[in-house]
């Protein structure tokens, strides 16, 4: 019996309560703009934040009302600035830069090849590690392998191999920059997912410290730059760097001769 | 206990966030300006107010009779829950700003341990329901006391030259606990020196 007045306050309090609410929801309803509505099914969903809003349903919102640019949602790409645009009843135009970009780790560096000042054994936090002496690695510039990127990512596209690199997975990649901007050195970087060849280092000490400290690092030579003007490479403060933007004839001539082989074909 | 001693121990002497640790997670969570902590302190304060008092009804009128004490957490979490509902729906239509910047931690209250704590201390203090009444505002309050000094505090604090890994949540937390000490100071004798009893 008891169990029976039990089960019968609970349902006709619940029943009470749903009741009231269903009747207060249609009294209050609000009335969504449509627009607001249509977009938000087509956004990434990742709520990165890379547009500059809170999350994606908050750009949709943005968008529909004027206040915020068809194109700054990086995940979706330009065929979501189409579909958006197709909503919205605007034309955009076709901006030049419209190849994906994905995170590199630009650093090849690791116990074998890198020294190391002292031994860490803090925090498994890249930022924390760099507060003191700039990290353990004797390059002050390269990977700290503890994978602060790989706390950042949204999406889950960073992770570590079995030889403790950092490698990103570029299927998955949505371009967001979180890891860009987390990586207290730099060293994770944009780039052109269909580039050929990127160079791997992040060093500007001169040639002849940073052989000390690591074998596999541009050591600023200038062959690339100097015997291969068509490669594409620039030597700046002793570290070369490619440049994606077009395709370039004689990288791989370059690649070949590099020193240290940092010129990597992906 | 005279409504005045209620109010002054819910506020300060029992604050709910810096003595008793309950409801801790708009309290960090939405504390980034005042403007929003000033709503969310509003909001918490009607709900607690409102389900202390639709509480103490359901189980002075409805389970005591019946013998169903022990119903008391879930039918007051299905008090706690409908309102919030309601609550989110009149703020969505009267201001919808407001809405967005409460975000999730409007249905969070929901959940908010503060808000079922007040209605169940009602009851185990055995309170009348004006006393109910005002410990559920004063519970309110004091949330609205606190949430409103911290998003005052990270309001400054965002001018503040910061450590880089003290920046946003480890400055905000230290500053909680600064501030949990500060309120240690507010005891049960003040209510006793102040012959309020």
């Amino acid at each position: 019996m008891n169990i029976v007045l039990a089960v019968l306050v609970i349902a006709v309090l619940g029943g009470l309560f749903g009741y009231g609410l269903s009747f207060a929801e249609k009294k209050l309803a609000v009335k969504k703009d449509p627009r607001v509505l249509a977009l938000e099914p087509i956004m990434p969903g990742a709520n990165c934040g890379v547009c500059g809003y809170a999350g994606c349903n908050a750009y949709a919102a943005a968008v529909a009302l004027g206040a915020a640019p068809i194109g700054l949602c990086s995940p979706g790409g330009s065929s979501l600035d189409a579909k958006m645009a197709e909503i919205m009843g605007q034309k955009i135009e076709a901006s030049g830069d419209t190849r994906r970009q994905v995170a590199h780790v630009m650093c090849r560096g690791n116990i074998e090849f890198t020294t190391k000042d002292y031994e860490y054994d803090g925090m498994l936090d890249c930022n924390a590690a760099s507060l003191l002496f700039a990290g353990d690695n004797s390059c002050k510039d390269g990977c700290l392998h503890l994978g602060s990127c790989i706390a950042v990512c949204p999406v889950d596209a960073i992770s570590k191999d079995e030889d403790g690199y950092i490698i990103v997975d570029e299927e998955t990649c949505i371009s967001c920059g979180k890891c860009v901007t987390i990586c207290p050195n730099g060293v994770m970087q944009m780039i052109y997912e269909d580039s050929e060849y990127v160079i791997e280092c992040n060093s500007h000490e001169p040639g002849g410290k940073i052989r000390k400290q690591c074998s596999v690092a541009c050591i600023g030579c200038m062959i690339c730059e100097r015997k291969f003007p068509e490669s594409g490479c620039k030597v700046e403060k002793f570290l070369s760097t490619f440049d994606q933007s077009v395709p370039h004839s004689q990288i791989a001539d370059a690649a070949e001769a590099c020193p240290t082989k940092c010129i990597i074909k992906r | 206990m005279s409504y005045i001693a209620i109010l002054i121990t819910f506020i300060f002497i029992n604050n709910f966030i810096l003595v008793q640790f309950l409801g801790l997670c708009p309290f960090i969570g939405v504390s980034k300006n005042s403007e929003n902590a000033i709503g969310m302190g509003a909001s918490v304060t009607f709900v607690t107010t409102v389900a202390s008092v639709v509480t103490w009804a359901i189980y002075y009128y409805l389970l005591v009779p019946f013998n169903l004490q022990y119903l008391q957490t879930l039918s007051f979490i299905l008090v706690i829950a409908s309102l919030v509902q309601l609550l989110e729906m009149v703020i969505q239509k009267i201001s919808p700003p407001l809405y967005k910047a409460l975000g999730i931690f409007l249905p969070l209250i929901t959940t908010n341990c503060a808000v079922l704590g007040i209605a169940i201390i009602n009851i185990t203090s055995g309170y009348n329901v004006m006393e109910a009444f005002t410990a559920g505002l004063a519970a309110g309050l004091g949330f609205t006391l606190a949430i409103v000094l911290m998003s005052n505090i990270r309001e400054r604090l965002d001018l503040q030259p910061v450590r880089r890994s003290f920046q946003g949540m480890p400055i905000a937390f230290v500053s909680a606990g600064l501030m949990a000490l500060a309120f240690m100071a507010f005891d049960k004798s003040l209510i006793t020196n102040l012959h309020l009893v």
